[in-house]
């Protein structure tokens, strides 16, 4: 396997004429992966395949500062994730801490946790958004892909409470071959349950779900089905429900912006502090993420090497270099060109200008053979 | 949505009007989206309070902006009727 090399580290003194380099633009978003607890088991969860132990998770106060230096850093939204943020016993504190660094905040999770008593607290506290996930439209099938039985159920009661209380509600639905057939139900449960939007998000094959991809990849045919269904979708619920939906990557030509490019837009900070540029970044490599505990978010996003190796255009490979849309898809995904050809700083493989373009309508092929059995995501278990 | 001088808007479920002191500017957030307001929207956004009629915030920037009174309406519906296509205010 390939490390990536660092780039040539800067020169101490600048060269006469040269101005000095400004600081990158400030991050608009923080993804804050609380814990990597979670009670479900999705095969395609986008946690590192070596989960993080509740006893390095940070303390309520490291996040109170975190949500401050990132408020002060210029970031508007955070994302309380995992895991699953409420198995943090600390959740109402959080989300309180964060409202009050004046962040936006919204509530990734699987619901299945949360009864009106704390749901209230968290709405109290200044809860601005819930993000609710659905493993499928059918009760049986959506335990099996969860790994949880009867979370279905109790993601709708949630899903009930959350518009009983006024706060937006997203339903999110993770899609691949053994539920994408149920994407017109999946639609109809979300004005069922009175989202306002809904994001359909094809599975992003790293970590665990790389390990499940035969399982889960679609077919073809599929994708053009859902595509369609999207499309009329779209027209049919102009207003009342918002739908986003992004062609996955292995069916693609060219790949998808990868959190608008490398430590440009968003930054993360994982259970255990580390400060990352994507939450999957974390497997990579030859990196030396820096923690919250030892260093200041602005200094991680203005200063750390990881921030910078990948940051802008001056990295780049052939054919990237020089490519009329290197500002527009910055080379795509740095985990999944890490995942597809053991070099994380090669051409995202999405990008049919990629030499390993290849490989993915391979995957395609194979997955079409094969069974539908998981590799459940669980603690002790590392997928090979 | 159509609009009048009798309409009393709120920001939209999940939409927050907040200034954005790193960037110099005002911006609206909501779920996964987010709108930075022209000056004038700004100025129309702040009086959305979900108590004020459209008819009390026109008189407001009428006053202020000593510009006619018809003209202001004209232009703040529109702007309102946009704004509430994106979710951003309702009725
Ligand atoms: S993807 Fe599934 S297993 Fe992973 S954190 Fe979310 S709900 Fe839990
Ligand atoms: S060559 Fe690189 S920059 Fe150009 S489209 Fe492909 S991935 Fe994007």
């Amino acid at each position: 396997m390939t490390v990536p090399a660092a780039p040539p580290a800067a020169p101490l003194a600048a060269p006469p004429a040269a101005p000095l380099a400004a600081p990158p633009a400030a991050p608009l978003a923080l993804l804050a992966e609380l814990t990597h607890r979670c009670p479900l088991r999705c095969p395609y969860c986008s946690n590192p395949t070596a989960l993080a132990r509740p006893g390095e998770e940070l303390d309520t106060a490291t996040w109170a500062r975190v949500f401050q230096e990132a408020a002060a850093l210029g970031c508007l939204q955070v994302h309380l994730s995992g895991g699953e943020p409420t198995a943090r016993r600390d959740i109402v504190a959080l989300v309180r801490a964060a409202s009050e660094a004046g962040l936006y905040t919204n509530l990734i999770t699987s619901g299945v946790l949360t009864g009106e008593a704390k749901l209230q607290a968290l709405a109290e506290a200044g809860l601005d958004h819930v993000q609710l996930s659905v493993q499928d439209a059918e009760p049986v099938s959506a335990d099996r892909i969860g790994g949880y039985r009867g979370g279905h159920a109790k993601k709708l009661d949630f899903a009930r409470l959350v518009h009983a209380s006024g706060l937006p509600l997203t339903l999110n639905a993770v899609v691949h071959r053994q539920n994408l057939d149920r994407l017109p139900q999946l639609i109809e449960l979300a004005l069922d349950l009175g989202a306002g939007r809904l994001e359909v998000a094809h599975v992003q094959y790293y970590g665990w779900a790389l390990a499940n991809r035969d399982a889960l990849l679609p077919t073809r045919a599929q994708l053009e089905a859902a595509t369609a269904t999207v499309e009329a979708a779209r027209r049919a619920l102009k207003g009342r429900l918002v739908i986003d939906y992004v062609v996955p990557d292995y069916y693609a030509k060219r790949p998808k912006s990868c959190m608008g490019g490398w430590g440009r837009q968003f930054l993360a900070v994982s259970p255990a502090g580390r400060v990352l540029p994507c939450h999957a970044a974390e497997s990579l490599p030859g990196f030396d993420f820096p923690n919250v505990r030892q260093v200041s978010l602005q200094w991680a996003w203005e200063d750390s090497e990881a921030f910078n190796r990948f940051r802008g255009t001056g990295w780049m490979p052939l054919p990237c270099r020089g490519c009329e849309r290197a500002e527009l898809d910055w080379g795509g995904c740095r985990c999944q060109a890490f995942a597809l050809t053991g070099d994380a700083a090669s051409t995202d493989p999405a990008c049919a200008l990629s030499p390993h373009h290849g490989v993915l309508s391979l995957a395609v092929d194979a997955a079409i053979e094969a069974g539908t059995a998981f590799t459940y995501r669980e603690p002790q278990k590392i997928p090979g | 949505m159509t609009l009048s001088g009798a309409s009393v808007l709120r920001l939209g479920r999940g939409m927050r009007l907040r200034e954005d002191k790193a960037r110099g500017q005002w911006v609206v957030l909501g779920p996964e989206r987010m709108f930075v307001p022209d000056e004038i929207a700004l100025e129309v956004l702040r009086l959305v309070d979900g108590a004020r009629p459209v008819d009390a915030m026109v008189d407001d920037l009428a006053t202020r902006f000593a510009a006619p009174r018809e003209e202001i309406l004209g232009d703040v519906l529109a702007m309102l009727e946009d704004l509430a296509a994106k979710g951003v205010v309702t009725a």
